[in-house]
């Protein structure tokens, strides 16, 4: 019984992962890429592991699934976190938007970052010229 | 007393990983415990104490299965967008305002506006976010927040404020 819904939890997360790496392929410009990649995937990811702790909770290993799920815990936070990384990064590295974009609020904003002598602000500068 | 916690938790994690009660094990563990606490003890969150009122478990334990259910709907949303012969995507970054004043809710508010597809969290500024949307919702920013922000702020101010 409680195999049968790991196995049924298993599946459907494998569907998200699957339409996680569609949309990378479809979508457009790295914005949009990197949540087809991060957010599907993520979810797809976490009902692997659950499905995973469900067998491992079955009977077979109880130690797997509790390793099962503190896995998907760790990625639950760690992933927004590194796509938002990424989306800063390129955006203040100058990776343009998809030019049917409607809208663009964060051009200012990213000006600002750049032009303040801050800390922060230095490194993200000292970041985009190394290549 | 927030060193004291820091090992906790970090004993706590490294007693689930091993789960097993060998005196090597525990020796091992508390060990490390007391090298991570005491070198980057620092780094922890300041009002830690907050993860021992009851009422902010019972909030969270409600913000799990919420947040479940929106990120789901969402997914579906953009699945059918990726799938859909034309791929029907109005992407765009816009801002919004958060009413949330706390680091620690407005990180969590940042990811759970990133784990819900559709929604990136590109930065925050204060009490400003700028969120890069696969489709962008009409309106001026009020609407644009309460579409965005509003399902979650009322839990997580409960849970972290």
């Amino acid at each position: 019984m409680m195999l049968d819904v790991a196995w049924w939890i298993i599946g459907v997360g494998l569907a998200f992962d699957l339409l996680g790496c569609v949309g990378l392929i479809r979508l457009p410009d790295v914005y949009n890429r990197a949540q087809a990649a991060t957010k599907c995937v993520t979810l797809g990811t976490c009902m692997l592991l659950l499905g995973v702790a469900f067998v491992g909770f079955s009977g077979t290993s109880v130690p797997m699934g509790i390793k099962a799920l503190i896995c998907a815990a760790f990625v639950l936070l760690t992933s927004p976190v590194g796509a938002h990384a990424i989306c800063r990064g390129a955006y203040l590295s100058g990776v343009k938007l998809w030019p049917e974009s409607v809208e663009d609020a964060f051009g200012p904003r990213a000006d600002q970052i750049q032009q303040q002598p801050t800390q922060k602000g230095a490194a993200d500068r000292e970041e985009t010229k190394a290549p | 007393m927030k060193w004291l916690l820091c090992l906790f938790l970090v004993f706590a994690l490294w007693m689930l990983l091993m789960w097993s009660l060998d005196p090597l094990v525990i020796g091992t563990g508390a060990f490390f415990a007391l090298l991570v606490g005491t070198y980057l003890g620092d780094i922890y969150p300041e009002q830690l104490h907050k993860v021992f009122s009851p009422k902010r478990w019972l909030f969270f334990i409600l913000y799990v299965p919420y947040f479940l259910y929106y990120c789901v709907r969402a997914n579906l949303d953009v699945a059918f967008r990726v799938l859909h012969p034309d791929v029907p995507i109005r992407p765009g970054i816009v801002r919004i305002r958060t009413t949330l004043t706390g680091d620690m809710a407005k990180t969590f508010l940042a990811n759970s506006i990133t784990l819900t597809p559709g929604t990136l969290t590109i930065d925050i500024d204060g009490q400003d976010l700028y969120i890069h949307c696969i489709n962008v919702p009409p309106g001026d920013i009020a609407k644009r927040s309460r579409e965005i922000c509003g399902t979650f702020e009322p839990l997580l101010r409960r849970i972290f404020e």
